[in-house]
């Protein structure tokens, strides 16, 4: 029992000093709506808080971010609380559901002045009229260059070159039903092939590609040149991931194959039904900033709209965005998603 | 009847707070299925349920939650004798360092089993990745925990008298075991089974991580009908499917579960030293400990490499902001909310937990007063076994009106966890309290004692060890929760596995070397909590 006592006390410290929690912590919900912005979100969204506290000064409107799920789950969650939103602002939700958003009502009109270049990013069908792009990031097959050259074979460079028997096994890629990138990479290959998408995946399938849950099984456990040191060399990954992989002597170990790319643009809106929709277009405007658009890529891993925008030195260097990536209509995604995925589905699990 | 209203008057506050909490927030993504365009219409959702891919579905989610109970079970249970009849000299901290698993976010242990068996780690030979195997693995390393603490917990309190005797009688070990230890354990390991399969049937991760998306369990289905394809109707068909199960499972458990008498005979016997009859105990441990320890230490080898060498640099990383600031605020920070939260939904699932105890185990003098206790009882396990993903949206489309407009609350997160602490609470106090016996309280009263004094006099002196139990159990839930938390919104101020999520979600070593390292933290803080209520000599962890 003698440790009884000394544990006691001992635990009761560590109660008080945790204790206060969340109960009676202050909370920014406290203020009225109109002081305040309430940015709905997904789980990526990161800025600096300097930037943060900079809008929160100069706007005068408390900041609130309310940020989980992945982009899927924001859209829905959107369309689910259109009635009585969940806040006065969004940002995360892209161009493969953007569509399901415009079609339910879950956004107001307000049309952004946007940056330098950022015209090529809008939703086609939208045309900046709701929706404004504030970033974009490609999701692009990766290789381990330093692997091919070890190896003496020629790396692959497009889709065609996936089913080849030369690169049997290589490949890893994230499945299209649970992760974003690999819904973007089954969106390139159905706008590459068309109807025939299905014939290309079951020869993809026999040719040894592994498919994993989500980008960071495949990237970091199965990918060479990931945290795990795994064994395949070809990987579906972002145009900006070979910035992350430089070695010391300052060259990078891998690079994007830029043919094989699906463009993934963000945007941002103002919530129709928001409390406080002057708050709400203030931070699409804050968004658009510059400051903003120079964090981007170092907080979010995506490229900036702002074509004026430096990039930092390594993406400059190293990350190669394409020119010409592949596209598929907003609509038809809308109106085609749930049979692509069943139908890939069932092609990947034969 | 007026023990039925002081039943009901007792049971209203957790009453309340599972039907705001739960009842309100499922039913309401239910009825987004059953509506379609304001117009009840249960047809569509029939129709999911006959289509050849629901079934599959079904059939597979059963099947291995099923092997995963089954594999939990076989090991749990000879690994409990040793851990809790035996005795060895480390046997509190290889106790404590089991129930690690329990907390660790299923994204790293996904990541750590498969550097282990992917094609490119040490057991790669075997070609168990993405083989349903690897699906059973992974569901037992989660769960063997809670069937080595609640069937050990029984049997620490088993009278050994009557093995004993049936020894001397000339019974052969298994003898003994098959004609009285095992009837005696039996609730024990049957509502622990109950538990598990709960678990194991709402599994996400792992069926995802492990499987290699070659498999759909019921939650993976609703976690992709409900966040992608907005398909409601399906994950409507499917949640009821769930609910269905859990009720059916409830039902056979508690006629499997109850005992003629409850009342406890309670020993203090000093185990015995291990000996040589003691080697199916002693096999199943060591599995388990490699069930359990690989993959813990492939996260700790992965920790400590810092570019080709090694070094403490992922774990000095934790106080910063990750490299180029991947984070807003750092890991250490993160611990603090965990640890904050996990308090806050500690005493939640306590206080609730002990009501739910108090009502569903006071002695029934009628037939309608047991039915109504064990419906009770039953009622509360089932936030277990319904998806995080249906709660979690229930959340938003529900609790958005006065006076429940609870959405934005920052006590979401403290109470999702709460509800799933909740049942393995409940579990641990219920068969204390149903030991004592009511005479002693009956004693206590005609002495004059009023309710709250018989409480603390009677009951109290029992309860305080497993309420220390309950706690620990409850804080491990809370520090390791991730479904439901990933989906409630929250301000700047995420929990450990949801950093830990972010951190292994983006390029670089650093990142992927602090998601290790931040992983370890979590595991370490989880097996301090556990050896401290382990140090206190709780002689009776609860019995499930």
């Amino acid at each position: 029992m003698r440790s009884v006592r000394v544990l006691v006390p001992l635990m009761a410290l560590a109660l008080s000093t945790t204790a206060c929690s969340v109960i009676g912590g202050d909370s920014s919900s406290e203020k009225p709506a109109s002081d305040r912005v309430v940015l709905v979100t997904h789980e990526s969204f990161a800025l600096p808080k300097e930037l943060t506290r900079k809008f929160e000064k100069e706007s005068g409107y408390d900041l609130v971010v309310r940020a989980s799920g992945d982009a899927g789950a924001l859209t829905n969650k959107l369309v689910l609380t259109k009635d009585d939103p969940l806040g006065d602002v969004s940002f995360g939700v892209d161009n493969t559901f953007a569509s399901r958003a415009l079609d339910e009502g879950v956004f107001a009109p307000y049309a952004a002045a946007l940056p330098d270049g950022a015209d090529r990013f809008v939703l086609a069908g939208d045309d900046g009229k709701t929706l404004a792009p504030v970033d974009s990031a490609s999701v692009c097959v990766n290789v381990d260059d330093a692997w091919f050259a070890d190896k003496g074979v020629a790396p692959p460079t497009t889709l065609d070159d996936l089913v080849k028997p030369a690169y049997r096994g290589l490949f890893v890629t994230s499945g299209a039903a649970t992760s974003s990138p690999g819904m973007a990479f089954l969106l390139a290959t159905i706008a590459r092939y068309g109807d025939d998408w299905p014939a290309y995946w079951t020869r993809l399938m026999a040719n040894g590609t592994q498919l994993t849950d989500g980008w960071s099984d495949a990237y970091q456990v199965d990918f060479t040149q990931g945290g795990g040191k795994g064994k395949r060399p070809i990987v579906l990954s972002y145009d900006s991931s070979p910035a992350f992989t430089v070695g010391d002597d300052g060259t990078s170990t891998t690079s994007a194959l830029l043919d094989t790319c699906f463009r993934q643009v963000e945007y941002a809106g103002v919530l129709a039904g928001a409390d406080n929709p002057q708050g709400a277009k203030a931070l699409v405007d804050f968004l658009l900033s510059p400051e903003v658009q120079a964090a981007l890529p170092d907080s979010m891993y995506v490229f900036p709209v702002d074509s004026s925008v430096e990039l930092p030195a390594d993406w400059s260097a190293f990350a190669k965005q394409p020119t010409d990536p592949w596209q598929v209509d907003p609509a038809d995604i809308a109106e085609h998603r749930d049979e692509w995925l069943r139908e890939w589905s069932d092609v990947t699990s034969r | 009847m007026r023990r039925i209203l002081a039943l009901v008057g007792l049971a209203a506050v957790p009453l309340a707070v599972l039907g705001v909490f739960f009842v309100l927030p499922v039913s309401g993504m239910l009825s987004e299925g059953f509506w379609v365009d304001g117009r009840f219409d249960p047809g569509a959702v029939a129709d999911v349920l006959t289509r050849p891919r629901t079934l599959r579905v079904i059939w597979f989610t059963l099947w291995s939650a099923l092997a995963g109970t089954t594999v939990s079970v076989l090991l749990g249970v000879p690994a409990a004798h040793l851990l809790h009849r035996r005795r060895f000299h480390g046997r509190g901290v290889l106790r404590a360092l089991l129930l690690v698993p329990f907390v660790l976010p299923t994204v790293v242990v996904g990541v750590a089993f498969r550097e282990l068996i992917g094609e490119a780690g040490p057991l790669g030979f075997l070609g168990f990745d993405g083989s349903a195997g690897a699906i059973v693995a992974g569901l037992a390393f989660f769960n063997v925990a809670v069937v080595i603490r609640a069937v050990g917990a029984a049997w620490e309190s088993l009278d050994p008298r009557p093995a004993e005797a049936a020894a001397a009688l000339g019974a052969s070990p298994a003898q003994v075991f098959r004609t009285v230890t095992l009837p005696a354990l039996r609730p024990a390991i049957v509502s622990a089974a109950s538990v598990v399969f709960l678990f194991c049937a709402t599994a996400f991760g792992v069926v995802l991580t492990l499987g290699g998306l070659r498999y759909s369990s019921i939650e993976t289905e609703i976690y992709l009908l409900t966040t992608n394809l907005l398909d409601l109707q399906a994950a409507a068909a499917l949640s009821i499917v769930q609910l269905v199960a859990i009720t059916a499972l409830l039902v056979v458990t508690s006629r499997l579960r109850a005992v003629a008498d409850p009342r406890l005979a309670r020993t203090t016997a000093r185990p015995p030293r291990v000996s040589v009859g003691d080697w199916p105990g002693v096999l199943a441990t060591v599995l388990v400990g490699v069930l359990v320890g690989l993959p813990i230490a492939a996260l700790v080898v992965g920790s400590l490499q810092v570019g080709d060498g090694w070094g403490l640099g992922n774990y000095r990383a934790l106080t910063t902001g990750g490299s180029r600031d991947a984070l807003l605020v750092p890991v250490t920070d993160a611990l603090v909310t965990s640890l904050r939260t996990a308090v806050d939904a500690t005493w939640m699932a306590l206080s609730l937990g002990l009501l739910v105890a108090v009502v569903v185990t006071r002695r029934s003098h009628t037939r309608a007063e047991r039915r109504v206790r064990g419906l009770l009882d039953g009622l509360f396990m089932l936030p277990l076994g319904v998806s995080a993903v249906t709660l979690g949206f229930g959340f938003l489309i529900t609790l958005d009106e006065p006076p429940l407009d609870l959405r934005d609350s920052l006590l979401l997160v403290p109470i999702a966890q709460a509800l799933v602490a909740l049942p393995l609470v409940v579990r641990t106090l219920a068969p204390a309290l149903g030991g004592v016996d009511d005479r002693q309280r009956q004693a206590a009263a005609s002495l004059g004692a009023g309710p709250l004094r018989t409480f603390a006099t009677v009951d109290l002196p029992v309860m305080w060890k497993p309420l220390l139990a309950a706690a620990g159990f409850a804080f491990a839930v809370s520090l390791g929760e991730f479904g439901a938390t990933s989906f409630l919104a929250r301000d700047e101020s995420p929990t450990m596995p949801i950093v830990i999520f972010h951190l292994i979600g983006h390029p670089g070593a650093m990142n992927y070397g602090m998601a290790l390292a931040a992983s370890v933290v979590l595991a370490a803080t989880t097996a301090v909590v556990m050896l401290a209520v382990e140090r206190l000599r709780v002689p009776s962890l609860g019995a499930f």
